[in-house]
């Protein structure tokens, strides 16, 4: 089976970025060469947190010292064993445990890690030095959203946080977040993240049809198909590319052939909106639109949209089904997201 | 029944102004996740699962359609 690249690593703290133990000693150093891992890891889009045994206010003011706190996200610095901390941040930013890594320079603490999570790559505090040269290390592409990466993760942050202590329905507060959608023709320098959304994106996600650079390359550019992407922000700032649509335009009728959207956004009500959307443009072309469907394990919320869109089905295989929209009215689209050009 | 599902709709709107017979989707929020969390509290709400066909936004638009729906599922 082919490894998955690393989406996050996990640091420990005494002896792996500084030299020392901060509880001990007065003054600790950082490590030669970790400071330049971190950076190029956090432009490399993959992100990083701590897994530390440590007291929390004393490693915070230590990282902001050194200028470093601000590039982890959901770190672990308490008295938890560290297998504990690294299934709690990989549940934190929802991602699988086999694109974790994990560095620390005691073997107790790799082992234990290893032990209960046999999929973590363990990386020895001994070979930081080589982290940026493996495999694992290097995505496939490197897109805008991917130098963001970090702080898009940060602002989702505060805005759940935000989210829970708000007094009020959902709707109430999606309308605090003054979200702006953007809907236009994909253009080539949003290939490779389009690519990279129908790798990730599992849930929202009609047919999980995977269209590889060229392909999708050869379709933005075909008269035959008009190809979407989607991007989202509100006041706390971007959320970066997150949906996509791809149509083949047929005589009498457009064909959904792939509409996703980032798990990241889907409590916002965008996937509707993009629909929607997509149903207002074919009524105007005068044409029917139907969309298919592959089932998947993951992908029933994506059924359950069409359905309640006012999709029916048309056709049904066992492993493809065809809907149709009821295109009797021009669709409304909800007024706490502004669509802008 | 109808006070669970009212319970469950008041995490995402104001459900107080809502009579049993009104269209919930039509009071704005219809999102796939809000549409999702519905068919999933149901189901494991009154222990049944919904079929493909069932999932009709006739069936779910309202306190009592859902009430209807349920009803004749336990009743088989």
């Amino acid at each position: 089976m082919k490894q998955q690249k690393i989406k996050c690593v996990i640091w420990d703290l005494d002896h792996t970025i500084w030299q020392g133990v901060l509880l001990e000693e007065q003054e600790v150093a950082l490590l030669p060469g970790v400071v330049d891992v971190i950076k190029e890891l956090d432009k490399r889009g993959i992100l990083q947190s701590i897994s530390s045994k440590n007291d929390m206010e004393t490693a915070k003011s230590k990282l902001e010292e050194f200028g470093l706190w601000e590039y982890f996200i959901y770190p672990q610095i308490n008295w938890n064993s560290k297998s504990v901390s690294v299934e709690i941040i990989a549940k934190s930013i929802n991602i699988g445990i086999d694109t974790l890594a994990f560095v620390d320079d005691q073997e107790f603490e790799l082992e234990e890690v290893s032990f209960s999570h046999p999929e973590v790559l363990c990386i020895h505090a001994d070979k930081i030095s080589q982290i940026l040269r493996m495999e694992r290390m290097n995505p496939t592409y490197i897109t805008e959203n991917s130098v963001i990466r970090r702080k898009l993760y940060q602002n989702d942050i505060v805005r759940n946080q935000l989210e829970q202590e708000f007094q009020g329905t959902k709707e109430e507060f999606l309308r605090t977040l003054a979200l702006q959608m953007k809907i236009e023709r994909a253009k080539e320098t949003d290939l490779q993240r389009m690519e990279e959304l129908t790798v990730r994106t599992h849930q929202l996600n009609s047919t999980g049809y995977v269209y590889s650079y060229e392909e999708l390359k050869e379709l933005i550019s075909s008269d035959q198909h008009i190809v979407l992407v989607t991007s989202l922000r509100d006041k706390y700032g971007e959320y970066g590319k997150i949906g996509l649509a791809l149509i083949e335009k047929k005589e009498k009728m457009y064909e959904l052939k792939l509409l996703l959207m980032s798990c990241r956004v889907m409590s916002k009500g965008v996937g509707n909106i993009l629909l929607n959307y997509i149903i207002n443009e074919t009524r105007i072309a005068g044409k029917q639109l139907r969309a298919l469907f592959v089932p998947s394990n993951k992908n029933r919320i994506m059924y359950i949209t069409y359905k309640f869109s006012g999709f029916h089905e048309v056709d049904t295989t066992e492993d493809l089904i065809t809907l149709e929209a009821d295109m009797r009215e021009e669709r409304v689209l909800p007024d706490y997201v502004k669509l802008i050009d | 029944m109808k006070e669970k599902i009212r319970k469950f709709l008041g995490k995402f709107f104001d459900e107080s102004s809502v009579q049993d017979g009104d269209n919930i989707f039509e009071k704005g929020l219809v999102n796939s996740l809000f549409a999702m969390q519905l068919v999933t509290f149901i189901e494991k709400e009154f222990d049944i699962s919904i079929l493909n066909q069932e999932l009709d936004i006739e069936n779910f638009k309202s306190i009592n359609a859902i009430c209807s729906l349920v009803q004749s599922k336990i009743d088989g």
